[in-house]
């Protein structure tokens, strides 16, 4: 499995299926590889879900500009590409006058940042607002520009549209080394020509499925970022993974915040944020520990503790008993703490998405704008004409109207039968799910476009009904089904019958 | 809108048996909706024996028990419709539904038998730390992958929880190859009944480790092992008491849950100990013409008792119709009644109400306790008059009990104002 | 030898001892029951075994399955094995016998459950 192409993206979470949607615009062949079996399969899928409003990042930063930057696109961009987001607003409380000099750095460095709205309003305004906050909030940063996203939804729609329009995504495919061609070693001599000025000779990327070359490389390889960047560069990045737990809670009929509250970093530590999520559930975290294993995601009984401890600082009646599951991811931290975009020193032709940790989500749009401009202009690329911005989700039989929801049935049976019942998701959406651009291949596919299996339940009851469908629409046995991949199966052992 | 006398929600042993008995009191059209492609509910997959002592003087397997209803409704031309999910039920009893073949359907029924049944408590609810591989499983999801599907979970297993479910479940992977390496139980006492223990643990050798719990799950992609710990009289784990169990399977059977979504979504008045709704007597919730019974209202041990339950529903539903439908005020009319307390040891009464109306029959108060008791009794009082006491060698949480209010003793309840239910004595284990 | 038990006749679960050569004394037991499982449980123990069989063209892919009467418990796994080598056909009824004599017990195998044939 080789290939040449113009552009080769090693990385399908948020940053890149970003990047590969806006490269998309352009007459360029581009490949993503993923090591994993979908996109959205690493830190893009446990984070806290924020489109932050970008006062955190000290001004002039890439940070400060990217999500600044990516915070005003989202709206646009959820309704081209049909993914849920919602801007909620968020305030950041402090409790007590000690701490209001850190609240009103913040207001200042979202100013300097371009941060539109932001104002100190008091505890009572705060309360009134958040009638759960605690009588301990002293006062608030307010930043109405603050939102909500489903991260799933949001990758997944970046890399589908990428897909539809040319992008090649191959899967399962981890990138081993990437190694800068000579012009002599470069096979076609077209591909060299065309490269003489911009890339040299371009890469070769050597995977477990094959090699491939390509004139341009964007690293978005989240934690092993530095792995590919110092392969090639001559000045090397460090980037070290720090693990954030969650706990999520149940939908319920009246939400304990509408906000996204998050605590001023202060003498009790960073503090974590309470958060509706976009589909009404409560997201409490996260914790912030520095480890040495790239992919150390368990959960432990300390960290799950301290959060409980922290959200009840800032919010009253949390529902704890309605916890339906936590989870852990870890953010790419780099040493110089902001992002590293762009060229990379003494390596023409190969561009990095590197350090991408909070505020990545919210940037990721920026970021991809940003990189494919630098590359589109690098390769003397033209904008195509065909391009087509937009992306139709997968239908949400559930939240249709009644009327429609029957014409939909009528149309199609299969979203008359319910496999999960807490999300109430229907069988034709599942199939669309697998059968759809980039379509779920393992059960983590399945929740993560369409929820099944993501409620109250926690897969309890669909479990059986999703994998029937998965290996139906696949053409495997149940015994094939993978949870997310290789060495994931739901079954083991075969019982002979 | 079709119009129907009683829409039952759910076609398992409670809908059933309550759209029968509905049926026996002279209720005309009924529909039961079961979202299943079978009616017969949870009893489907529960294949293993030991149902029906009570009602049919015989051991019977869950699929057996369940047929003996499934038939009985075919006989009174009862109509069913599988493979239907409710998704909203109005206050005033219109009842939404969608299935492959009608699409969305609207019903409007007279009076409403909420038999929704239960779930599993998932993994979240315990927040075991360590990763989220493939192979853990809710008891009820492995019965059903191995019982209906046919398909295998794992070779080895290990499963925490000891309630029937888990217990079951051990039996039933033992005799299909899986190892079970041991069942972990966080109380100091298993959850499940004592022929359980014997029969689906002792006669295979399968270790039952009370005071223990889960506390770290491995494995990146597939599990690969769980590491137990003992646990305090605090359930906390004890350090240094931690071992590595190493499996590919781990089967939770933690608990079981009223399904209510739809009740809260009427905005029945909820029981917190029992998940369910609140009911009187006559398994009536405080939204007229609205029924409920078997495990949506509280979880049973024995599904004898649900059927009883629900025959109770099916027939007061039917009484309703006759004598109140139409009377929208009929739950005020009835009065507010008086509730049951649960006094000492007692975890939660169902009923949880008597209306002050009365029917003039015996009234059976089903009830858990909140530890295990021994040489105890259970006493019921209205102010200092003792109304009822039961010398009982052991109460355990794990068995549902139930005691009879004849209609004198529920009157002089009334008319004192005061019920209430308590554990005597014993000692406490 | 004697034999420790746990008595499954009621919630209680008295410990029970039994001498397996003098099964008639049992002590621990707090009632007639207890004397009797015991006696019962060391000299000839018994169980149904329940399972599920795949039928091929039915409605569902299995059916679930019984012991007509309680086996002695050393055959339990002898059962399973023929249990588990069964395949059988729709429709299937509820008390159909779909195996005599299982693995030389003399008790049947028989369908708990009505699986009919699956719709083309």
């Amino acid at each position: 499995m080789g290939g040449k192409y113009d552009v080769v993206i090693i990385g399908g979470g948020v940053t890149g299926a970003a990047i590969a949607r806006e490269l998309s615009r352009y007459d360029l062949k581009t490949c993503l590889l993923e090591r994993e079996e979908d996109v959205c399969s690493g830190t893009s899928k446990a984070n806290s879900a924020i489109v932050h409003a970008g006062y955190d990042a000290k001004p002039g930063t890439n940070k400060a500009r990217m999500n600044v930057e990516g915070n005003r696109m989202m709206e646009e961009l959820s309704r081209e590409l049909d993914f849920e987001f919602q801007r909620n607003g968020s305030l950041v409380v402090c409790f007590g006058p000690e701490e209001l000099p850190a609240l009103e750095r913040l207001l200042e460095q979202g100013k300097q940042n371009g941060v539109e709205g932001l104002s100190i309003i008091s505890g009572e305004e705060a309360r009134k607002m958040e009638p759960n906050l605690r009588e301990e909030v002293y006062a608030a940063l307010h930043a109405p520009s603050g939102g909500i996203v489903c991260p799933f939804g949001l990758t997944i729609a970046l890399a589908e549209n990428a897909c539809d329009n040319g992008v090649e995504f191959r899967f399962n495919t981890e990138v081993t080394e990437v190694k800068r061609l000579e012009d002599k070693e470069t096979e076609d001599k077209e591909t060299a020509d065309k490269g003489a000025g911009t890339a040299g000779g371009g890469y070769r990327i050597r995977t477990l499925r094959g090699d491939l070359e390509t004139r341009f490389v964007v690293n978005a390889a989240g934690l092993y970022a530095d792995v590919f960047h110092n392969m090639v560069s001559s000045k090397p990045i460090s980037i070290s993974p720090r693990r954030g737990s969650y706990w999520l809670l149940d939908k319920e009929s009246a939400p304990c915040v509408n906000h996204t509250v998050f605590q001023v970093p202060g003498r009790f530590g960073k503090g974590v944020l309470v958060t509706p999520t976009v589909h009404g559930n409560l997201l409490l975290g996260p914790t912030a520990v520095d480890i040495d294993d790239k992919e150390d995601t368990r959960t432990t009984a300390g960290e799950l503790e301290d959060i409980r401890k922290k959200a009840s600082r800032s919010v009253r009646d949390i529902p704890f008993s309605r916890v339906i599951t936590s989870f852990a991811g870890l953010r790419a931290r780099e040493e110089g703490d902001d992002f590293v975009l762009g060229k990379a020193p003494g390596a023409p032709g190969f561009f990095d998405a590197a350090g991408i940790d909070s505020p990545g989500l919210t940037a990721a749009p920026a970021i991809g704008r940003f990189l494919a401009g630098q590359i589109a202009r690098a390769a003397g690329a033209k904008e195509k004409a065909d391009f087509n911005p937009y992306r139709k989700g997968i239908v949400k039989a559930a939240a249709l109207p009644l009327q429609d929801r029957a014409k939909l049935i009528q149309k199609d049976p299969a979203y008359g039968t319910i496999v999960c019942r807490c999300e109430q998701i229907s069988e034709g959406e599942i199939r669309d799910a697998v059968t759809r651009t980039l379509g779920a291949k393992s059960m983590d596919g399945i929740k993560r476009r369409v929820r099944a299996g993501m409620g109250r339940c926690q897969a309890g009851f669909c479990t059986p009904g999703v994998m029937e469908i998965l290996a139906r629409k696949l053409g495997l046995p149940p015994e094939e089904i993978c949870k997310n991949g290789d060495g994931s199966r739901l079954l083991e052992g075969g019982m002979g019958q | 809108m079709k119009e129907y006398e009683i829409v039952v929600i759910g076609g398992g042993p409670a809908g059933l048996a309550a759209a029968l008995e509905a049926r026996e009191n002279g209720a005309g059209e009924i529909l039961i909706l079961e979202r299943d492609v079978r009616t017969g509910g949870i009893l489907n997959q529960c294949i293993h024996n030991g149902f029906g002592l009570h009602t049919f003087q015989e051991e019977l397997t869950g699929p057996e028990y369940a047929d003996r209803f499934v038939q009985q409704v075919r006989k009174a031309g009862i109509e069913t419709r599988c493979g239907s999910m409710v998704i909203r039920v109005g206050r005033d009893r219109t009842v939404t539904y969608v299935n492959r073949e009608e699409g969305l359907t609207q019903v409007r029924a007279k009076a409403v038998i909420l038999a929704m049944g239960c779930r599993e408590r998932p993994r979240g609810a315990l927040n075991i730390p360590g990763y989220r591989p493939a192979g853990i499983y809710s008891a009820g999801t492995a019965q059903r992958l191995v019982n209906l599907e046919g398909v295998c979970v794992g070779k080895k297993a290990v499963i925490l929880g000891s309630g029937d479910i888990g217990l079951i479940m051990a039996r039933r992977l033992t005799l299909e190859g899986t190892k079970v390496l041991a069942v972990a139980e966080v109380m100091p006492y298993s959850g499940g009944l004592k022929r359980n223990i014997v029969q689906c643990l002792d006669d295979f050798g399968i270790p039952l480790l009370l005071n223990h719990t889960v506390v770290e799950i491995l494995g990146k992609k597939r599990v690969e092992g769980v590491v137990l710990a003992r646990v305090d009289e605090n359930r906390k784990p004890v350090p240094g008491t931690q071992r590595l169990l190493e499996c590919d399977t781990l089967l939770l059977s933690v608990g079981l849950l009223p399904e209510n979504e739809l009740t809260r979504e009427l905005g029945a008045d909820m029981d917190r100990a029992t998940g369910g709704p609140c009911v009187n007597q006559r398994m009536e919730t405080r939204i007229p013409g609205i029924f409920a019974c078997g495990n949506v209202l509280h979880v049973h041990d024995l599904v004898d008792y649900v059927s009883q339950e629900a025959a109770l529903a099916g027939k007061e539903a039917a009484l309703w119709i006759r004598e109140e439908s139409g009377r929208e005020t009929k739950a005020d009319c009835r009065g507010e009644g008086i509730f049951l307390q649960a006094g000492r040891g007692i975890r939660y009464t169902v009923p949880q109400r008597l209306d002050s109306a009365g029917n003039g029959g015996n009234v059976t108060v089903r009830f858990r306790v909140d530890g295990v008791y021994q040489d105890s009794s259970i006493a019921v009082y209205s102010k200092d008059c003792c109304l009822v006491r039961k010398k009982k060698r052991v109460l355990s949480p794990g068995e549902m009990e139930q005691l009879v209010l004849t209609a004198q003793q529920q009157d002089l309840c009334r008319r004192q104002g005061e019920i209430r239910i308590c554990v005597e004595t014993g000692r406490e284990q | 030898m004697i034999r420790e038990l746990t008595c499954i006749c009621c919630p209680l679960g008295c410990r029970l001892f039994v001498d397996d050569r003098h099964p008639e004394q049992v002590s621990g037991n707090s009632c007639p029951k207890g004397a009797q499982y015991a006696k019962n449980e060391v000299t000839d123990p018994r169980r149904t075994v329940t399972a599920s069989v795949r039928v091929e063209g039915g409605e569902l892919p299995m059916v679930s399955v019984k012991t007509s009467r309680e086996i002695p418990k050393d055959r339990i796994f002898a059962c399973m094995e023929k249990i588990r080598a069964l395949r059988v056909f729709a429709p299937v009824k509820l008390g159909d016998v779909l195996l005599s004599d299982c693995a030389g017990t003399g008790v049947d195998i028989v369908a708990t459950k009505t699986v009919e044939r699956r719709m083309p």
